[in-house]
């Protein structure tokens, strides 16, 4: 039990100095504007006193570390910074963007992974079958379809042709359960859509890879069936594996929601970083980011310790 | 255990007709009839099994012999119904108990699975399910079949494990595949197929990846509990003499056809099939060839020159003190666990030591800290007196030359994107810089030294067999003209008539080109056909150096007779005859006890209070052996 | 000892023409499947397409041809026209050259600077491997999507800097697959043999080592230019990418999305292009993938 909390500890730390390095590098990036932040603000023609004056204002006089440092305390402490758009706290605009975001994207989970583990175990149970043929194809193709051809598809049909959903998402104060359907139904669906195949590929494959071992093969010669196989000794080994499996491609939902967001013009976090890079609002879109990262990083930790924690090696040396 | 001779007696009668197949007042529990299994597209499909036949009387266990290839894998798990990804049984019929086995619909299958056979694979490290208790596994089939409750499959479980010879049995199955060893998960896989009570046991080379003082242990478990059951058995094996030990009958396969069937003593003893010879001689070889060699007569050449200058001249490898290992160093430079404790060896120009030991003593790091792959922690290396450096980086290349390593996974030492001429030629620049026209010249006579075709020359190794990718791999250790030749178990990856023709290879070289060799091996016979020195290894220590002659000495260390004396032999009482050390694990290796003797907790004359007090002195014997032992040398 | 060959392979193997090899003719024989044959045509009408299309457009892609906007399918105009009446062909097969072009280029540099940044990890000495591993792996943390808007926002979206986007971000991937390839092919014997021979690094790098990675690293690639693909057009799809005048496939989804209320042809055809493109290479790799496995399962008698 201590060697897995330690392992647990470790694997912890190294998300944090993970974060670290990469907050480093998205710092270095942003930092690395051709000209100044401020000049770019205040447009060609305002005064050199002008100019000097934001630039002080905006911190942009002092060392590149110090900045760093500040603009990381700002981060750990809740206060990236103002936004050069429109001088808000950036702590402000994101919070009001934050709820939409993860709503999007619980709704999405809460579709996808049931959907894709069912799907993707259901493959592996019959494998070689014309269900796990069709399903392997229809996968392999969805994971390579562009959201946007998703998403338009769907408007068009949908909305336009059908008129069964609304093609642009309302966030309502108190929507009614249909209301929330109709609204919802389309940006959570055309997520699903490549996130599921992707997810029930890794699933497939990697029960599959359980049952090539030897001791699925042993099962079977002692007369275990091949749904109890399946479902008491592949799936047990492959936990580490699904985890990684559903962490990954829920990671990909990071992408795709900013396509999604913007087709459907939704008020989310992804939306807001798009803005942020026409309007070149750096301390936004720096904040933007970390969040985005951060929550990626904390997926995979997650399933770095779901894994952990199912193996008896680990678990009990 | 009179009761099963007096069976094999029995069995022996029946056999003596050729036709006892179906000797009409005992209708065969297991009746083979033209079994033919094929793989691959309908069209062109290859032959994996052609025309096979036997059959197995009740309570007769019959022996299914043959090499990798031969088929008998797939046969055994027929007589289940099974067959592997892209085979097929194509032909013939099956019959188990009175059940045709291949008309049986897929749950019928199972039901057949969980009551009349049941199969025990060879590795039992990866039959049993990683994430799952012991006793979930060993109980499976007994709780989807509702025979009996929990608590009484346990019970019988417990039963089994104890009469299995199982450490603890009450709790063992408690605990996870990996907390144990390799002996115990495969009598634990033997109770796993006797849970059902099963009209038919398949044993699947059960001890083949098993250390041979480990294998009696499971043999001897294994014959026990056949007996007392009196249950009927496949045994499928490569191993002659473990199958002398348990089969009633035997049937040998080659190439998926049957060579010769029979009881056990007129196959092994009277064989009417050339290959079954071939077999037969190729296992003679590793057991001592008679009584009449008596132990340490000073005949070999080395020990019978007087000790001195001369010898010191011929000396052509001398180590001295070498201890290594793995992990992070301590404040003394010693790794934290150690492989290799202070050894001392030493090779005469012309001379084959043979290192051997089981898994676990350190005889690979052995070979990596002598090629230079890896440093050790202490300790020295001599060619011909010149001090060589602890890594290769540092050695010079001539010094590289001379000492030349041949890897015990010929597949793995040949890079599978180069061919054959590539792969010869690269020492032959690199050392002699030889190019175009003298190079081929020297690659072809290389490919004639050993036994190859030149054709062979413009192929790449996934084109080759396992015997000849071997051979490639010995040829580009001669193409450097080395004075020693390091053979990494050369021969354990290769079925034995192959490993023997590799064998008969490295004696012909050293005789004609006067090569030296460090063998480092597990099989005593490979040390047999080939050195005449040996140093036998031990969790780590040289427990035993000397001439060949030390392994059948009477005075030779305990664990050397225990390591000789668990080599099986063809007679079919030898399993009875053998004795037995307690097994266990070997001392471990920490700064405070690695002194005393490695192999205290195991041995069967171990002297109390002194033993596992002081460290053992180092006894030499008149013809230059020497002995890590307390014990005097009449009572070891 | 001989490997056995039946008298029927060896007729074959004789009627093979000579610049075959025995082992590409049996690959040859067991052919992809049909997913697999799929993809290929796809791939290939792509790069087909992408490769004449200056040669072949029936229309100057920028010019305004006709009064009609968003016009259906028509002879003069096979595939319609856009919001303002450009020919759409036109405008595919340029677009389709912007996408796969940029796509190829950054998806080689990729691949080529991870396969050797891999190479490098794996042979020299513990630092330098510490040292980019840990780099790259905090780059491969940072979703592509995420890392491209911040390039963009910082140096704009010329094609240089989106091909440099493109690259940056797929590096970290291909580094991790070649390095792992490369540190599993050090270890193994027959480099451990050639270093026990006394082969100098770049020896064993070049000549033991890289020759075995150049398999799996192609297979790599392909996917790595689906992903560039499909990044590269969504951030242009977000008006982030290929600027106008110039245009790519997802850039073209982009201008004519008002046309999406009426079904149009014009704001289809684009985003179906990127898929049947994305498929066609998925497929493809997918196909090449089984058939380079072995053929059956065990291979224990």
């Amino acid at each position: 039990m201590r060697v897995t909390l330690q392992l647990i500890l470790k694997r912890m730390a190294a998300a944090a100095l993970t974060l670290l390095l990469v907050s480093i590098i998205i710092f270095t990036i942003t930092s690395l504007l051709p000209g100044d932040a401020a000049q770019a603000a205040l447009g060609q023609n305002a005064t050199a006193a002008a100019v000097a004056a934001l630039r002080a204002r905006l911190g942009l006089d002092q060392p590149v570390l110090w900045r760093y440092l500040h603009w990381l305390g700002g981060l750990l402490t809740g206060h990236p910074g103002y936004s050069y758009s429109n001088g808000l706290p950036v702590s402000a605009i994101i919070s009001k963007r934050l709820p939409q975001s993860l709503l999007l994207a619980a709704a999405t989970t809460v579709v996808s992974v049931p959907f894709a583990l069912t799907l993707g175990i259901l493959a592996a149970m019959y494998r070689g079958s014309w269900l796990d043929r069709a399903l392997s194809t229809t996968t392999l193709a969805m994971v390579a379809v562009p959201e946007f051809l998703v998403a338009t598809a769907g408007v068009l049909i949908f909305a336009v042709k059908l008129q069964w959903l609304s093609a642009l998402t309302f966030v309502l104060d108190h929507p009614t359960p249909l209301e929330f359907l109709r609204s919802y139904a389309l940006p959570v669906l055309s997520l699903c859509f490549v996130v599921t195949a992707q997810m029930a590929r890794m699933t497939r494959a990697a029960v599959i890879d359980q049952l090539s071992q030897p001791y699925a093969e042993m099962a079977a010669l002692k007369g275990v069936g091949s749904a109890r196989v399946v479902l008491t000794h592949a799936l047990p080994n492959a936990v580490g594996p699904i985890a990684n499996a559903i962490a990954l491609s829920l990671s990909y939902l990071l992408g795709g929601t900013i396509i999604v967001e913007t087709i459907f013009d939704y008020p989310g976090l992804a939306r807001l970083m798009v803005d942020a890079v026409s309007y070149r609002d750096m301390p936004l879109l720096q904040a933007c980011a970390m969040i985005f990262l951060a929550a990626y990083l904390g997926l995979v930790l997650i399933a770095d310790i779901c894994a952990i924690v199912s193996n008896p090696k680990l678990r009990r040396p | 255990m009179s009761l099963h001779s007096g069976r094999r007696a029995q069995a022996a009668r029946n056999g003596a007709g050729a036709a006892a197949e179906s000797s009409a007042d005992n209708h065969p529990q297991v009746l083979v009839k033209n079994l033919r299994v094929v793989a691959g597209s309908p069209g062109t499909p290859s032959v994996l099994v052609n025309d096979v036949s036997f059959a197995i009387a009740r309570g007769e266990v019959l022996a299914l012999i043959g090499e990798s290839g031969s088929g008998k894998t797939t046969v055994a798990l027929s007589l289940m119904g099974h067959t592997r990804a892209g085979c097929r049984i194509s032909g013939g019929s099956i019959e188990v108990c009175g059940t045709d086995v291949l008309s049986l619909r897929p749950r019928e299958i199972l039901e057949h699975r969980r009551r009349r056979v049941a199969y025990i694979a060879q590795s039992a490290a990866a039959a049993f399910n990683p994430a799952r208790r012991i006793m979930d596994q060993v109980i499976e089939t007994t709780m989807i079949r509702r025979l009996m409750t929990g608590s009484a499959a346990r019970e019988k479980a417990v039963t089994l494990f104890r009469s299995l010879a199982l450490p603890d049995p009450q709790h063992i199955g408690a605990r996870y595949p990996h907390q144990l060893s390799g002996g115990q998960l495969q009598r634990l896989l033997a109770a796993m197929a006797l849970m059902s009570d099963p009209e038919l046991v398949i044993l699947d080379e059960p001890t083949t990846a098993l250390d041979v003082t480990t294998q009696i242990e499971v043999l001897r478990a294994f014959k026990r509990v056949i007996g007392e059951r009196r249950a009927t058995a496949l045994y499928v094996a490569h191993d002659l003499a473990v199958v002398a030990q348990i089969a009633d009958r035997v049937v040998v396969l080659n190439s998926g056809q049957v060579r010769e069937s029979g009881p056990t003593m007129q196959v092994l003893g009277a064989p009417r099939d050339a290959y079954t010879r071939t077999l037969l001689s190729a296992v003679a070889r590793r057991v001592a060839q008679s009584v009449a060699q008596e132990p340490v007569v000073a005949t070999s050449g080395a020990s019978s020159r007087p000790p001195g200058e001369d010898n010191r001249r011929q000396l052509l490898l001398a180590v001295e003190g070498l201890t290594a290992g793995y992990g992070k160093a301590n404040d003394q430079g010693l790794p934290s666990s150690l492989a290799l404790l202070d050894i001392s060896l030493a090779v005469r120009r012309g001379a084959a030591l043979g290192v051997i030991g089981e898994s676990g003593s350190g005889k690979s790091t052995l070979a990596r800290v002598l090629a230079g792959i890896m440093a050790p922690a202490r300790g020295t290396i001599r060619l011909q007196g010149e001090l060589l450096e602890p890594r290769m980086e540092r050695r010079s290349r001539e010094q590289l030359r001379r000492i030349q390593i041949v890897f015990q996974h010929a597949d793995a030492a040949l890079n599978p994107a180069h061919t054959v001429a590539h792969i010869l030629g690269r020492p032959l620049k690199l050392y002699f810089g030889l190019r175009g026209a003298a190079r081929d010249e020297r690659i072809a006579h290389l490919l004639d030294v050993v036994h190859l075709d030149r054709s062979i020359a413009a192929r790449r190794p996934p084109e080759l067999s396992g015997g000849q990718k071997q051979r490639v791999n010995l040829a580009r250790a001669l193409a450097a003209q080395p004075d020693l030749i390091l053979c990494d178990e050369v021969t354990s990856a290769l079925d034995a008539v192959v490993g023997a023709a590799i064998l008969d290879l490295l004696a012909e070289l050293r005789r004609e080109l006067g090569l030296s060799y460090v063998l480092i091996t597990h099989d005593v016979g490979a040390v047999r056909a080939i050195c005449d020195e040996v140093a036998v290894l031990y969790a780590g220590q040289t427990v035993e150096t000397g001439p060949l002659q030390r392994l059948d000495a009477a005075n030779c260390h305990p664990y050397t007779r225990l390591l000789v004396s668990s080599v099986p032999e063809l007679r079919s009482d030898w399993l009875e005859g053998v004795a037995s050390a307690s097994p266990g694990p070997a001392m471990p290796a920490t700064a405070s006890s690695k002194d005393l003797c490695r192999f205290l907790p195991r041995c069967p004359v171990r002297i109390e209070g002194r033993c596992d007090q002081q460290p053992p002195p180092l006894n030499r014997t008149q013809q230059g052996a020497q002995i890590l032992c307390h014990q005097p040398a009449n009572r070891r | 000892m001989n490997s056995p060959a039946t008298p029927k392979a060896r007729s074959e193997l004789a009627a093979s023409p000579g610049w075959l090899s025995p082992a590409r003719w049996r690959r040859r024989r067991n052919a992809l499947p049909a997913s697999g044959r799929i993809g290929l045509a796809l791939v290939l009408f792509w790069a087909l397409l992408a490769l004449l299309g200056p040669w072949v457009i029936p229309h100057p892609p920028g010019a305004v041809v006709s009064t009609t906007v968003f016009a259906p399918m028509s002879l003069r105009f096979p595939l319609g026209t856009d919001y303002l009446g450009r020919d759409m062909l036109s405008r595919i097969l340029i677009g389709a050259r912007y996408t796969v072009g940029l796509a190829l280029a950054a998806a080689v540099a990729a691949s080529a600077t991870g396969t050797v940044l891999g190479l490098l990890a794996a042979i020299s000495g513990r630092w330098v491997d510490e040292l980019l591993s840990r780099l790259l792996d905090a780059l491969i943390c940072i979703p592509s999507m995420i890392f491209a808007l911040i390039m963009v926002a910082v140096f704009g979206s010329s094609l240089p800097i989106l091909l440099l986007t493109a690259a940056l971000g797929y590096v970290a991937g291909a580094f991790r697959i070649a390095r792992s390839l490369a540190v599993n092919l050090s270890v193994s014997d027959y480099v451990e043999a050639a270093r026990v021979r006394g082969e100098g690094r770049l020896h064993i790098a070049c000549v033991e080592i890289l020759p075995n990675m150049v398999h799996p690293m192609l297979a790599d690639f392909g996917l790595r230019f689906m992903f560039i693909v499909l990044m590269l057009s969504g951030l242009s799809f977000l008006g982030l990418g290929v600027q106008p005048p110039a245009a790519d496939l997802g850039s073209l989804i982009r201008e004519n999305l008002s046309g999406l209320g009426d079904g149009a042809a014009a704001v289809l055809l684009p985003a179906i292009a990127v898929a049947t493109l994305t498929i066609g290479v998925n497929l493809l790799i997918d196909g090449l993938a089984d058939h380079g496995r072995p053929e059956g399962g065990g291979g224990k008698a």
